[in-house]
């Protein structure tokens, strides 16, 4: 790992208006991603700034919602009891990513602004649209059995290898950012993450010296029946294949609201309006869920060696859905 | 560098490398907006009281560390990992340098009695926190539970990974997720062993969780 110099900021405004002033520069957190990919030379910052200091802590449950401070743990969010009560979808989809030892270190804004898996971004001897801006995407025609088959571009088909997000994204999560004049703003993470066009490694709506201090999920009855199901290739700590976060309010038989969305499968985080649209006002059935699922992948673009994802994808959506109503 | 370095002041010491003053003139820009005649030594004498910047540690630098209850003065650099720290510079070779990714567990200590990976973990970062590794399990001759049920069970054939399985044994057990065979598995997973050994090291957790379960 190349040097850097290091500060442990002792506010939000010291550290949003370090990392304005370097636009080398970068926030550390739990570290996880960030060490990762600089030790594989994917990234390099000339100053890292520690934000473990600064009270963006705290997971607070109320009426209207959740709201869960940027710096708390996968760990300590994923086992809370109030999210494991009225958002089990989160809960799950925490406690489905990574390894214990690595969700004790991963903040929550960190875990949804973590690089992707694919093979090739992850390698410096390949070309790279999202690494190196305009050297060309070899995933295309290489080996892409893990990528996206959802808003893929001929630049990019990089799969977001966040589960947490797709739980969040169902779910309507809005994150807070705070700038370095120290003005907040409220986006919708479904906003946040931006699709690759000819621009892939523009990830996200962030500006210069911008960080993420909380997430907050509006309360639910679907989020209160929800349900996190993740493909893998084993039994644990790997990435999803597939996943899905799905949520439904059913009263007296009837569907009254739905959220779903599939992870593994897009370069964001892939919520499906036409499921959500065809089963409310249906009985919560199998042969309903299939019916809603095949719309989920009637958009799917896949490759060569994914094309495995858009059956899975339907089966991972009306098992996961089978389950938050069984 | 110097692991034996004990100087109570050796922490606190100044750092080197970029000073607050020239971060200060670097980020000064809203500051000279602000104040009219915009002189440099009053911007940054009045930007202190109003917030003190953080300084910014570079190069070789110093840095304390509480490990197995000791406290350890060093000097290294801000990308000096634990794990490197730990192998390099104070000679506790127990924890294993696997993959360096995090991908492994063999790298796996205690941060105020939570599992990390101290391989993505920097020492810098760990300063002010008690850091627990396989050397600081037993007491003296006596081995910790954990260690001993690993040999009864022969939790181990190389041996490489041992140290984090244990580590992240004590941790599994103690978070109360040793409860079925499944959770164990579930939550030893971040810990690889490329002997197979598991069904052994899941033996080795599943016995001494009983025996904390019985009290």
């Amino acid at each position: 790992m190349n040097n850097f110099a290091y500060t442990q900021a002792a506010s939000t405004k010291e550290a949003t208006t370090a990392k304005e002033a370097d636009k080398q520069a970068a926030f550390i957190g739990g570290g996880t991603t960030l060490l990762d990919i600089m030790k594989s030379n994917i990234e390099q910052h000339t100053l890292l700034i520690d934000i473990n200091k600064l009270s963006l802590m705290g997971i607070e449950n109320a009426a209207a919602g959740l709201r869960i401070g940027t710096l708390e743990r996968m760990s300590d969010v994923g086992e809370h009891p109030q999210v494991v009560q009225n958002y089990p979808v989160i809960s799950q989809a925490l406690l489905a990513s990574a390894s214990p030892q690595l969700r004790n270190m991963a903040s929550m804004g960190g875990n949804l602004l973590q690089k992707t898996r694919c093979g090739y971004y992850r390698d410096t001897a390949f070309p790279c649209n999202k690494r190196v801006p305009g050297s060309g995407c070899p995933a295309q025609q290489g080996d892409n059995r893990n990528l996206a088959i959802f808003g893929t571009s001929p630049s990019c088909i990089a799969t977001n290898a966040s589960d947490l997000a797709v739980a969040l994204v169902a779910l309507e999560a809005k994150l807070t950012l705070e700038n370095p004049k120290g003005a907040t703003r409220s986006v919708p993470l479904a906003d946040f993450y931006k699709l690759p066009g000819n621009t892939p490694h523009i990830e996200n709506q962030l500006q210069p010296g911008e960080l993420i201090t909380a997430i907050t999920v509006p309360a639910a009855a679907h989020a209160r029946k929800s349900h996190y199901l993740k493909v893998r290739d084993r039994a644990s700590y790997a990435y999803a294949l597939v996943s899905a976060a799905v949520g439904l309010d059913v009263q007296g038989g009837v569907i009254r609201s739905a959220r779903v969305a599939l992870g593994g499968v897009g370069t964001v985080p892939w919520r499906v309006p036409a499921v959500e649209k065809a089963l409310v006002g249906k009985a919560p059935t199998e042969e309903n869920f299939r019916a809603a699922a095949a719309l989920a992948v009637r958009d799917a673009q896949p490759r060569e060696h994914n094309k495995f994802k858009v059956e899975l994808a339907q089966r991972t959506l009306v098992r996961a859905l089978l389950e938050v109503v069984a | 560098m110097y692991p034996d370095d004990q100087t109570p002041d050796a922490a606190s010491a100044a750092p080197q490398g970029p000073s607050r003053r020239s971060f200060l003139k670097q980020t000064g820009g809203l500051l000279g907006v602000a104040l009219a005649p915009p002189i440099a030594s009053q911007a940054e004498a009045i930007a202190d009281k109003m917030a003190p910047a953080s300084p910014i540690l570079s190069g070789q630098t110093n840095v304390s560390l509480n490990i197995n209850g000791q406290a350890k003065n060093l000097r290294i650099e801000p990308r000096t990992t634990l794990l490197d720290a730990l192998r390099e510079n104070l000679d506790l070779t127990g924890t294993k340098k696997g993959c360096d990714h995090g991908q492994c567990g063999a790298c796996t200590v205690h941060l105020d009695g939570k599992r990390v990976n101290s391989c993505l973990t920097l020492a810098v970062m760990a300063q002010g926190k008690q850091i627990t590794t396989i050397e600081g399990l037993a007491k003296g001759e006596e081995l910790h539970p954990m260690q001993e049920a690993f040999l009864k069970h022969d939790g181990f054939q190389c041996g490489y990974c041992t140290p984090g399985q244990i580590m992240s044994g004590v941790a599994c057990v103690k978070e109360g997720h040793a409860k079925t065979d499944g959770d164990i598995r579930e939550w030893m997973s971040g810990n690889i062993c490329r002997c197979g050994a598991y069904p052994n090291i899941l033996a080795a957790v599943r016995e001494v969780a009983g025996q904390q379960a019985k009290g």
